[in-house]
């Protein structure tokens, strides 16, 4: 009882992680249906930034909650500009070509983001400075660390901010209108150049959140490092339905409830497979996802 | 062409292929080519393999996939693993060796036989569910499968698992890496210019208006995937017994397979010519680059994601974009008849009817609340 309630804690904690990346996924698809294949890299610069960020504030050493407040805006930031960059300088001018010509060009801002990082950051991994310092809390038999538990809370407080502000909110208003049909929003007066600057703004806002989180959990940090990470967080956002947010939640801690379980048998070598197998059933047996809405084709 | 011109054209053909190779192992007169360049020339026949055969599922049939390393891991292994245990043994039902001569070529004929029918195997289990999706789900699905077959590999102690496969022999050459690319190049151009490849460009082109008309679709698609993963199984074959290293899955990733999506992506997406175009410049290009590289680990890479950026967003079609190389380039008559889509003019793409967006993935789910 004890180890499942463990196994249980871990994977959610894990989960939350792809959550918190597979939001950021949901959005730009909902919104451009465009699989965003740098947003995994944007995870990464995420992480870097705050790396960076938080050895200038020299938190290594006096480690404060207000100071990972801090490094978190700054890491926010200057991925959220970097998001309406690659959006200006990559996406937007081939917005009008094939949705595959938009898919390899996100592929190409991915691999750019990735070496890129390896030829600035250099390949060997870093460490992420102690910001907060490790406690362990224990209830009923199974352990959580204040590290885990801030990013289950955090992406649980991220999830229902942005369900508010795309329901709720005049910007959220105009991001659904664009996502049902970007003409129509157009002719409505809507400036979608705008709201998608924002969708990608705050999406990699998101995944700077992700980041730096992240890197406080498992502080070893590489450029490759949203890779994998990313591509797992795309198959729970599609697993929960592309373009739900509550989707992209349950999604994530699906993915990381499985790996955790996993990883705890005999199979643990098939870890990075399962995530995939995952996505190709999904895909098959119901490809609007979990949450999703199914569509049929017309003519 | 007469069926007598066809065994000329084809004899001309291995009797080059044989005189290249025996230059290039034994040198003529005082002139030896450097092993570096002689490797060089290898991975390029290698990668217009890949490339080619990749480019009749991604361009002939408009079915984007992102899984050719998977399959090319598939056929390599299994290549690799033929001639370990039963290559001495084939060798020796000629009466040679495996170090060369009609023993060397037996071996080689059997072992990149099983390697593509094993890919093929693995191209009729990823095809079949894949190929119900379109687009960018399909290659989300077709790289996950990719993964799902390096990690397999991973998994398999008999080749060697995460080390490697140590064991591998290498028997490959130039004369039949050559003359696989060649085999590649005309079996891809046949298929084009056939019934086959008319039905892949009418899907390419529009898929429900295919269907309308009596093709049978998935058949066509499964097909044109299986014939490409094959190919793929037996370019693996040949680069897993190449050099004296060791096969590793690592060799196999998901960067492997965009590397050969930047091949075909630059030449041309649909185009043969591009994609042998594609395939000799980008194995050349890293090469010359071989020295920042050291300099800047990542580099290369670098360089590859600028290119696919770039050529996306001024140059979409890529070098070629659906045109082919032949003698009707010099004036010649153009005999080949491959099918050129009515959507590469921009007159026709503006006449193309709207289909209704579809809703699926709307932001917020289709259903508004207010």
């Amino acid at each position: 009882m004890d180890t499942l309630l463990q196994q249980i804690i871990n994977g959610l904690s894990l989960g939350a992680i792809y959550a918190l990346i597979a939001l950021g996924y949901t959005m730009v698809y909902g919104v451009l249906r465009l699989i965003n294949f740098a947003h995994g890299d944007v995870y990464m610069i995420g992480a870097f930034a705050g790396y960076y960020l938080a050895n200038a504030m020299n938190l290594d050493a006096n480690p404060s909650i207000l100071g990972t407040i801090a490094v978190t805006m700054g890491s926010m930031a200057i991925c959220a500009a970097i998001g309406v960059l690659i959006e200006r300088l990559a996406y937007r001018p081939v917005r009008h070509h094939s949705r595959l010509t938009a898919l390899i060009t996100a592929i190409g801002v991915s691999l750019l983001l990735e070496y890129g990082g390896q030829v600035v950051f250099g390949a060997a991994p870093r460490f992420f400075p102690q910001m907060i310092r490790s406690e362990i809390y224990s209830w009923g038999g199974a352990q959580i660390t204040n590290q885990n538990l801030l990013i289950i809370v955090v992406s649980l407080v991220v999830m229902f901010g942005l369900q508010f502000i795309v329901h709720r909110t005049k910007i959220g208003k105009a991001m659904r209108a664009t996502s049902y049909n970007l003409n129509v929003a157009k002719l409505m007066g809507i400036n979608t150049d705008r709201v998608i600057a924002f969708t990608f703004a705050l999406g990699s806002a998101l995944a700077a959140v992700g980041g730096v989180m992240v890197a406080l959990a498992i502080p070893r940090i590489d450029p490759l490092m949203g890779l994998m990470t990313g591509l797992k967080a795309f198959v729970a956002a599609v697993l929960g339905g592309i373009g739900n947010i509550p989707g992209a939640m349950i999604g994530g801690m699906l993915i990381g409830l499985m790996e955790t379980w996993l990883g705890a048998t005999a199979y643990s070598t098939y870890r990075d497979a399962v995530a995939f197998g995952v996505l190709i059933l999904i895909l098959i047996i119901r490809p609007a996802g979990i949450m999703g809405t199914a569509a049929t084709e017309k003519v | 062409m007469s069926p007598a011109r066809k065994v000329l054209n084809s004899a001309a053909v291995l009797v080059l292929l044989a005189a290249a190779n025996y230059a290039i192992e034994h040198g003529v007169g005082d002139f030896q080519l450097n092993p570096y360049y002689a490797r060089i020339l290898n991975l390029i026949g290698i990668n217009i393999t890949l490339a080619v055969s990749l480019n009749l599922i991604n361009g002939l049939a408009g079915q984007f996939s992102i899984g050719h390393a998977g399959f090319m891991a598939v056929g390599g292994y299994t290549a690799a693993y033929i001639t370990v245990s039963a290559g001495a043994r084939i060798a020796g039902l000629l009466g040679g060796t495996l170090a060369g001569g009609p023993g060397a070529a037996a071996a080689m004929i059997v072992s990149l036989t099983g390697g593509a029918l094993a890919a093929a195997l693995a191209g009729v289990v990823v095809g079949i569910p894949s190929l119900r999706l379109k687009g960018d789900y399909l290659a989300i699905v077709t790289l996950g499968f990719g993964e799902i077959i390096r990690v397999v590999i991973l998994n398999i102690p008999a080749v060697g698992g995460a080390t490697g496969y140590t064991d591998a022999i290498p028997i490959t050459n130039v004369f039949w890496i050559f003359l696989v690319a060649i085999l590649t190049i005309v079996i891809v151009r046949n298929i084009a210019s056939s019934t086959f490849g008319r039905a892949l460009a009418t899907i390419r082109d529009d898929e429900i208006a295919a269907e309308a008309v009596g093709i049978n679709t998935t058949r066509y698609k499964v097909l044109a995937f299986v014939v490409s993963a094959a190919l793929a199984g037996v370019a693996g074959g040949l680069s897993g017994q190449l050099f004296a290293n060791p096969l590793s899955p690592q060799n196999f990733n998901f960067v492997k397979s965009i590397e050969i999506i930047v091949m075909i992506v630059i030449g041309g997406i649909g185009s043969i010519t591009g994609a042998v175009v594609g395939a000799t410049a980008l194995t050349i290009l890293p090469e010359a680059l071989r020295g920042f590289d050291q300099q800047f680990p990542g580099l290369r890479m670098v360089v590859y994601s600028l290119l696919l950026i770039g050529f996306m967003i001024f140059r979409p079609q890529g070098l070629f974009g659906r045109r082919e190389f032949g003698l009707h380039w010099f004036g010649w008559p153009n005999r080949t008849k491959i099918p050129v889509a009515l959507t590469d003019t921009a007159d026709a793409r503006a006449h193309t009817p709207q289909r209704p967006v579809d809703r699926r993935g709307t932001l917020g789910g289709s259903d508004t609340d207010d």
